[in-house]
């Protein structure tokens, strides 16, 4: 059991260290330190320039280790600055990116949990619903509903979220943010709406399957003829079994709340972690990109870890290999 | 990189014509291949019948897209002193719409402008936007734009996928080792993100934004063929063909690549609407691709708070968007249920 835990946090480091390379060859092989210079001062900067703006930012160094500089290159230093947390600064103005990642932390995840957890219920409930009236109109009438939601893009769901809530009900403030208890309910209570309606018709869809999946299997059938109506069927023999899936769901769901929704946040203007990558977009700001990147993939390889660790503690099929 | 594939306005056309006419011929290849596969043929003589309006649907974008790629440089009739449109490779499209530009804003089939109140030189079906362009035009033009990504896109996507996935499943190994540590290392970055990066890695442009959609989006089907290969690899006939010491790149191409067909078909379907979908994301975070409808739709987004309401710019594009991506998903969904064994049950 340990030395498969050990195993499991082994591959997950190597996955990180993949990452790192990627991100390396990414932002130093594809787009070189001239390039990124470039695009923040312009095309037309002369050498002087652009060697003084990579001298500003770190990038004046060479690429991998050699002769004379073993310590002192952008391989090492873009390799221990991401794995001791420090992060290094944005290209833009300097700031500490860490800084940045701690304020920006706080309103994605008072954005992304309300919003993951009310999604959650309402595609958990509506899909065992439709599992539990399956075959009938109502069945179809929520499919049909998921296929057309599934086909909006998340861009008109908040234009038209912000159009008929904000401009024409005059409900909710348009876009903004407000860390204060009692406003903070009014300025994510439209992004919260809007990013529930965005996914959860795809979210229905997946658990509607999970759900009819179990239907059909023989412990139901076993359950029916003992007499056991369909309502409890429902709840006590195929809720519980379904669980398996929908926690893999939650779980694999969870590392994504930190890096916040880039278009809810960019869209209604809450300070997150979002809104900082797509700032670091405008700026042209490539070292917040990459530590945003960096952050992510952590957190979703230790989620990954963590998940198949439990598995084998809590499900008795799963076997260590 | 971003320079070499900079389009000059002749070697735009001259590209947009060759991938046109590059994903005919596919196509017609594709369908000859079909109507060989019997059971495919029946499948898709299925979803025809289920789907026939949707499928209609996707014929027209296509035909639209089409009428834009086919471009070709002089004749036609370009207003007096227009000199830059004279000599530029213009399509089927914009010699339908050569009318001069207006000024500014006008309400669909209105006949002065929106703001000045000056007169138009011609009524616009679908009015203008703020630079005075077509609307109607501008959204026609999206067509060929979101084919274009979600074509290109799939011609790397798929093979690649394809080749991955077989070599890892078929050899296992050390082979299968390594590549599905890449898989894992890329699906570990979370997708908007790893794309966001890649696009401003490579530059902006059509082609970094395709290969950057082309990167993320390849994992999911690698993964796919990877376990189908595997369970193909023990089936009887490729093990009968082992013994008789058939080589493996025969049998991947006779046994294995067939039996993925009706999977190849599916995926395309499905990632088409998820490509076209992610490139109008980008869009709204300005490093999407230039005329498509997640453009137009972002620059909307100040448009609908004006009094008063200017409504005519974000509602075509995003209905074009939104038909498009409807039949998709119900051409997909059909294609599913009519292809893959393991949905039908769940049918019943």
């Amino acid at each position: 059991m340990l030395s498969y835990i050990l195993r499991r946090f082994a591959y997950g480091a190597l996955v990180v260290l993949g990452v790192l390379v990627f991100l390396f060859f990414l932002f130093f092989a594809v787009a070189t330190p001239d390039d990124i210079a470039r695009r923040s001062v312009g095309e037309k900067a002369t050498p002087a320039v652009i060697e003084q703006w990579k001298i500003n930012h770190g990038y004046d160094r060479p690429l991998f280790p050699g002769p004379g500089h073993y310590k002192d290159n952008l391989f090492v230093r873009h390799m221990t600055s991401m794995l001791t947390f420090d992060l290094g600064r944005s290209d833009a103005d300097g700031v500490p990116i860490k800084q940045r990642i701690a304020e920006g932390a706080g309103p994605s995840l008072a954005l992304s949990v309300p919003l993951f957890f009310l999604e959650l219920f309402v595609s958990v409930v509506v899909s065992l619903f439709v599992a539990f009236f399956r075959e009938t109109y109502f069945d179809r009438i929520v499919l049909v509903f998921s296929v057309f939601s599934m086909s909006v893009s998340i861009l008109l769901y908040i234009i038209g979220g912000q159009f008929l809530f904000g401009t024409v009900l005059r409900w909710f403030p348009l876009s903004g943010f407000d860390s204060s208890p009692s406003l903070l309910f009014r300025f994510l209570a439209l992004p919260v709406l809007v990013g529930v309606f965005a996914s959860v018709g795809s979210s229905i869809r997946f658990y509607r399957t999970v759900f009819l999946e179990e239907v059909h299997k023989d412990y139901v059938r076993t359950a029916r003829a003992k007499g056991a109506s369909e309502l409890r069927i429902m709840l006590k023999h195929v809720l519980p079994n379904a669980m398996i899936p929908i926690l893999t769901n939650v779980v694999m769901a969870i590392p994504f709340l930190f890096t916040g929704s880039l278009l809810l946040e960019a869209g209604f203007g809450i300070p997150g972690l979002g809104a900082l990558t797509v700032e670091a977009i405008n700026a042209n700001d490539f070292s917040t990109l990459r530590a945003m990147v960096f952050i992510g993939s952590l957190l979703f390889v230790l989620g990954q870890v963590l998940t198949d660790i439990a598995y084998t503690i809590v499900d008795p099929r799963v076997t260590l290999e | 990189m971003s320079e070499f594939f900079s389009p000059g306005p002749v070697r735009d056309a001259l590209t947009s014509s060759v991938i046109a006419l590059t994903v005919l011929l596919l196509a017609v290849i594709a369908i000859i291949k079909v109507r060989k596969d019997e059971p495919l043929a029946a499948g898709f003589a299925e979803v025809y019948r289920r789907r026939r309006f949707s499928i209609a649907v996707l014929v027209l974008y296509c035909f639209v897209a089409l009428l834009d790629s086919i471009a070709w440089v002089g004749g036609g009739s370009v207003s007096e002193g227009d000199l830059v449109s004279a000599h530029e490779a213009r399509s089927v499209i914009d010699r339908v719409f050569s009318r001069p530009r207006e000024r500014g804003y006008s309400a669909p089939l209105a006949d002065k402008e929106f703001y000045e109140g000056s007169p138009l030189a011609a009524r616009h079906v679908l009015g203008t936007n703020v630079l005075g362009e077509d609307v109607l035009y501008l959204t026609l033009k999206g067509a060929r734009v979101a084919l274009l990504i979600g074509a290109v896109t799939s011609l790397i996507t798929i093979p690649l996928a394809l080749f991955f996935g077989v070599l890892a499943g078929y050899f296992g190994g050390r082979l299968d080792d390594i590549i599905f540590f890449i898989m894992s290392t890329l699906a570990s970055m979370p997708g908007v993100l790893l794309l966001v990066a890649l696009v401003m890695a490579l530059g902006q442009g059509t082609l970094s934004v395709c290969i950057a959609l082309g990167v993320t989006s390849w994992v999911g089907f690698a993964r796919l063929t990877r376990g189908e290969t595997m369970k193909l690899r023990q089936v009887d006939y490729v093990l009968a063909a082992r013994s008789l010491g058939v080589r493996p790149a025969r049998i991947i191409l006779r046994h294995i690549i067939p039996n993925l067909l009706h999977l190849i078909v599916i995926t395309f379907v499905l990632l088409f609407s998820g490509l076209v979908l992610s490139e109008a994301t980008l869009s709204w975070l300005g490093i999407g691709v230039g005329g498509s409808w997640g453009q137009m739709i972002a620059q909307a987004k100040d448009e609908l708070s004006r009094d008063p309401l200017i409504w005519w710019n974000v509602v075509p594009a995003g209905v074009a968007l939104f038909a498009l991506l409807l039949c998709l998903n119900l051409v997909g969904d059909a294609l599913r249920d009519v292809l893959d064994p393991r949905t039908r049950r769940l049918r019943a």
